[in-house]
C-alpha cells in the first residue's frame, strides 16, 4: 500500500507540475520558475518556526509572500540596479535560499523539518501521515489531499483560462490586440507555480520540483508541436517517471525522489535520440533521400 | 569572544591553512566569474554546479576513497558533460537555453541525490562526510584537501592571469579577436573548461547548491564599482574574500553551520551595498548625476529667461522682478528662490528683495545658452529639413547639453549665420 500511495504522490507532483512546465517553456521563463522554488524556501521555514507545525496556510501565505519578495527583487536589481536579467535571477534567489538555509540549520531540532527535506524531500514518510476521521476510516495521506487540490486547482484554471494561457504564451502583441493582459496571465502563472512548489516541497524538496517542472514540458516538446498533445504527453511523462523512479529508487536503496528526476532525465535522452524529430531519424530520412536519388540518377 | 581573536589571530594552525584555502577557492571563482557575467552566462555556472554532484558520487563508488583529486576529477567530468549536453540541447532540438538550463540542472542533480542517498544508505563507514558537498563545509576541510584545493585554485589564477587579453578581448568584442586571428574558439573552450574547474574546486566551500553566487555575485558587485575589468577582477575577488572568511568563521564557531549559506548571504549583502552606493552604476551615484543635470537645467532655463528679457529693449542688465519672470517661461516660485539663491552664490545674478539682474559674468552665460538654442535650431531646419515650428523643443533640450568645442563646430559649419529661423538675432560675443 505505501509504495501505491508514493506513486500516486509522484504523480500527483509530477501533473501539477508537467501541466505549468508547459506554460513556463513556452514563455522561456523556466529560470524563473527555477528561481521562485528556491526563493520561496526562507517563507516556508518562517512559516514552520511561528506555527510549529506543518499547517499549510501559513506555509502558503510565507511562501507566498516570498514568491512576491523573489519578483520584486529581481525587478530591483535588474530595473532599478540595471544589472543584467540572468544576474538579477541568480543573485536573487541564491541570496533568499542562504537565508531558508541559514534559518533551518539555525533551528535545527526544534523543528521538524532539516536540510534534507529541502534538499530531497520526503516522499518516503508521505504514507506515515494520514487523515483520520473521528470515527476512525483512514482517508489516506494528508499529501494526497493536498496535492491533489492542487491538481485541481491547476486543471481548473488551466482549463478555463486555456485561450489566455495560450494566446500570451505564443504571441504577445495578439494578445495586447485583442485585448488580453499580459501581466494578469503572467502572475496567474507565476502564482501556481508557487503554490505547487509549496504543495510538492515536502515530498520532493525546494530544488526537485525544478525537475518535474521542466523536464516532462521538455520531453513533450520534443515529441508534438501541439499544446494540447504538449500537455497529455508531458502529464504521462510525469506519471512514468514517478513509477519508475520508485522501483529504481527501492532497487538501490535511495531517494525516490532523485529516482524520479533521474528517470525523466532518461525518457528525454530516450526523446532525444529516438524520437520522432531527433537528431537520429532525421539522419536516416536524409540516408533514405540520398538513396533514392542515387537510384533514380 | 575567545573564538573571535582565536580566529582572526590565527592561533590554530590548522585555522590558518582553512582560512588561506578558502580565500583562495572563493577569490578564483569569483575572477573567473567576472568572465562568465560579462559573457552574459550568468546561469551556465548555476547549471554546471548542480550537473558536478553525481561526478563526485560517481567517482566515490569507483575508487571507495574520499581522496579529494580523484573527487575532483569526478567532478570536473561530470559538470564538463552537463555544460555539453547544454550546448547540445540548444544547438540540436527546438528547446532554447533557459530550459536546457534548467533540465541539466534538476536532472543532473537528482541523479546526484539518488547515487548520495543511496551511498548513505550503504553503511560504508567511508562516505560520511560526503553530504559536506551539498551547502559546503570549508572549517571541516583535512589538510590534505586543503593542499589540492589551494594548489588548484593558485593554478586556475595564474592560468587566469596568463591569458587575460585575450580573455579580455574575447570577451567584450569577439567579432574583432576573430578577425585578428585570435583562436576565439579554443580561448572560449579554455573559459568553459576554466569555469568548470573553479566551480569543481569551490563547492568545497560553498556546496553545488549555491556555488552560482560565488561565480554571479561578487562578479555583479564589483561591477557597480568600475569600468575597468582589471579593477573589477580584483575587487570581486576581494568581495569573495571577505565572505569566504565570514562563511568559515562561523562555520568554525557552530561547527553545525555549514559554510556555503553564510558566504552567499555576505556576498548578497556586498552587493545589495554595491547595487546602492557604487561610484559607477549604483542607485544613489545615478540619481546624483540625474539630480546634477537637472539643477544645471534649470540654472541655464533661467538664465535665458533673463536674458530674453533683456533683449526687448536691448538692456540686458535690468532689474527683472519675479513675476516678470514667471510670465515669460513657466517657472514655479521655488524653482525660481533656489535657482536664483544658487545663481547669486555662483556669481551669476543679484538679487535685490523680489527682483534680479544679470552680472557681467551672469550676462555671458546667458547669451551663451540662448546662441546655443538658436544655433540648434538653424542647424536642425538647415540639415534635417524640419519646419521652422518644429525645431524648438528639440533645442530645448540640447542647449544644456553642447559642449565649447560643439559650439565652434556648429558655429563654423552654419558659417556664423546672424538669425535664426524665428528671426531672432544670434547674439555673438563681441569678441568673436
Amino acid at each position: 500500500m505505501d509504495a501505491f500511495w508514493i506513486i500516486l504522490t509522484g504523480s500527483l507532483v509530477a501533473s501539477s507540475c508537467g501541466l505549468l512546465g508547459c506554460f513556463l517553456l513556452l514563455r522561456k521563463m523556466t529560470m524563473v520558475g527555477d528561481a521562485i522554488s528556491h526563493a520561496v524556501l526562507p517563507g516556508i521555514a518562517i512559516a514552520y518556526l511561528i506555527t510549529d507545525s506543518r499547517a499549510s496556510f501559513p506555509m502558503l501565505l510565507g511562501a507566498a509572500i516570498f514568491g512576491i519578495i523573489t519578483t520584486m527583487l529581481i525587478e530591483f536589481f535588474s530595473k532599478l540596479g540595471k544589472l543584467q536579467e540572468d544576474a538579477a535571477i541568480g543573485v536573487s534567489f541564491t541570496w533568499l535560499f542562504s537565508i531558508g538555509v541559514i534559518l533551518i540549520s539555525f533551528f535545527a531540532g526544534q523543528v521538524d523539518l532539516d536540510q534534507e527535506c529541502v534538499l530531497y524531500g520526503e516522499i518516503a514518510y508521505v504514507p506515515l501521515q494520514t487523515i483520520i476521521l473521528d470515527n476512525g476510516i483512514d482517508l489516506g495521506p494528508e499529501a494526497v489531499w493536498m496535492l491533489g487540490f492542487n491538481l485541481l486547482v491547476v486543471i481548473t484554471v488551466i482549463v478555463t483560462g486555456y485561450k489566455g494561457l495560450l494566446v500570451t504564451s505564443f504571441d504577445e502583441l495578439l494578445a495586447a490586440s485583442l485585448g488580453i493582459s499580459t501581466v494578469f496571465w503572467h502572475y496567474l502563472l507565476m502564482s501556481l507555480v508557487s503554490l505547487t512548489t509549496v504543495f510538492s516541497f515536502e515530498s520532493v524538496g525546494a530544488i526537485m520540483v525544478v525537475a518535474f517542472l521542466i523536464g516532462p514540458p521538455a520531453i513533450a516538446y520534443l515529441l508534438t508541436d501541439r499544446l494540447p498533445r504538449m500537455l497529455i504527453l508531458s502529464v504521462l511523462a510525469g506519471i512514468l517517471s514517478a513509477i519508475f523512479g520508485y522501483f529504481l529508487a527501492v532497487g538501490i536503496n535511495g531517494s525516490i525522489a532523485g529516482a524520479m528526476a533521474s528517470v525523466i532525465g532518461l525518457q528525454f535522452i530516450l526523446a532525444l535520440f529516438f524520437g520522432p524529430k531527433s537528431g537520429l531519424n532525421i539522419l536516416k530520412s536524409n540516408l533514405a533521400k540520398n538513396e533514392k536519388q542515387k537510384i533514380s540518377a | 569572544m575567545d573564538l573571535f581573536t582565536d580566529f582572526f589571530l590565527l592561533k590554530d594552525p590548522n585555522v590558518k591553512w582553512v582560512v588561506i584555502a578558502v580565500v583562495l577557492m572563493s577569490s578564483s571563482s569569483a575572477v573567473i566569474g567576472c568572465f562568465t557575467f560579462l559573457r552574459k552566462r550568468a546561469l551556465v555556472g548555476d547549471a554546471i554546479s548542480h550537473a558536478i554532484l553525481p561526478g563526485i558520487c560517481l567517482s566515490f563508488l569507483i575508487t571507495e576513497s574520499k581522496n579529494p583529486f580523484y573527487l575532483l576529477v569526478g567532478a570536473f567530468i561530470s559538470g564538463w558533460i552537463g555544460l555539453y549536453l547544454i550546448d547540445y540541447i540548444t544547438r540540436n532540438t527546438k528547446i532554447k537555453t533557459d530550459a536546457a538550463l534548467g533540465l541539466i540542472l534538476s536532472v543532473f542533480y537528482g541523479i546526484g541525490i539518488l547515487l548520495l542517498t543511496s551511498i548513505q544508505n550503504s553503511g560504508n563507514a567511508a562516505q560520511s562526510g560526503l553530504d559536506k558537498y551539498l551547502f559546503g563545509n570549508a572549517a571541516s576541510m583535512m589538510p590534505s584537501d586543503i593542499k589540492i584545493f589551494g594548489v588548484f585554485s593558485l593554478v586556475l589564477l595564474l592560468l587566469i592571469f596568463l591569458f587575460y587579453d585575450s580573455f579580455k578581448l574575447i570577451t567584450f568584442d569577439r567579432n574583432y579577436a576573430a578577425a585578428k586571428g585570435f583562436p576565439v574558439k579554443r580561448l572560449e573552450f579554455l573559459i568553459s573548461i576554466l569555469t568548470v574547474f573553479a566551480i569543481a574546486v569551490g563547492i568545497q566551500a560553498v556546496g553545488v547548491v549555491l556555488m552560482a553566487a560565488l561565480l554571479i555575485t561578487p562578479a555583479a558587485a564589483a561591477r557597480y564599482w568600475t569600468n575597468d575589468l582589471k579593477i573589477m577582477l580584483i575587487l570581486s575577488a576581494a568581495f569573495a574574500t571577505v565572505a569566504g572568511i565570514s562563511g568559515t568563521f562561523v562555520s568554525y564557531t557552530f561547527p553545525k553551520m555549514p559554510t556555503g549559506p553564510w558566504i552567499v548571504m555576505v556576498l548578497s549583502l556586498l552587493a545589495i551595498f554595491s547595487i546602492l552606493l557604487g561610484k559607477r552604476k549604483g542607485i544613489l551615484a545615478k540619481w546624483q548625476k540625474s539630480r546634477r543635470v537637472e539643477t544645471k537645467m534649470l540654472h541655464e532655463n533661467i538664465l535665458k529667461c533673463m536674458y530674453h528679457l533683456g533683449e526687448v529693449n536691448s538692456n540686458f542688465l535690468e532689474l527683472w522682478s519675479f513675476a516678470e519672470m514667471k510670465d515669460k517661461r513657466s517657472l514655479s516660485s521655488k524653482q525660481l528662490n533656489e535657482g536664483l539663491k544658487k545663481l547669486e552664490k555662483n556669481g551669476l545674478v543679484s538679487i535685490r528683495g523680489k527682483a534680479a539682474r544679470f552680472t557681467e559674468k551672469g550676462l555671458e552665460e546667458g547669451r551663451r545658452v540662448t546662441k546655443i538654442h538658436r544655433l540648434w535650431e538653424i542647424y536642425l531646419t538647415k540639415h534635417m529639413q524640419l519646419p521652422a515650428d518644429h525645431v524648438h523643443d528639440d533645442a530645448e533640450a540640447i542647449e544644456h547639453l553642447i559642449t565649447p568645442e560643439i559650439e565652434k563646430e556648429l558655429e563654423h559649419q552654419l558659417e556664423y549665420p546672424l538669425i535664426d529661423p524665428h528671426d531672432s538675432p544670434i547674439p555673438y560675443n563681441n569678441k568673436e
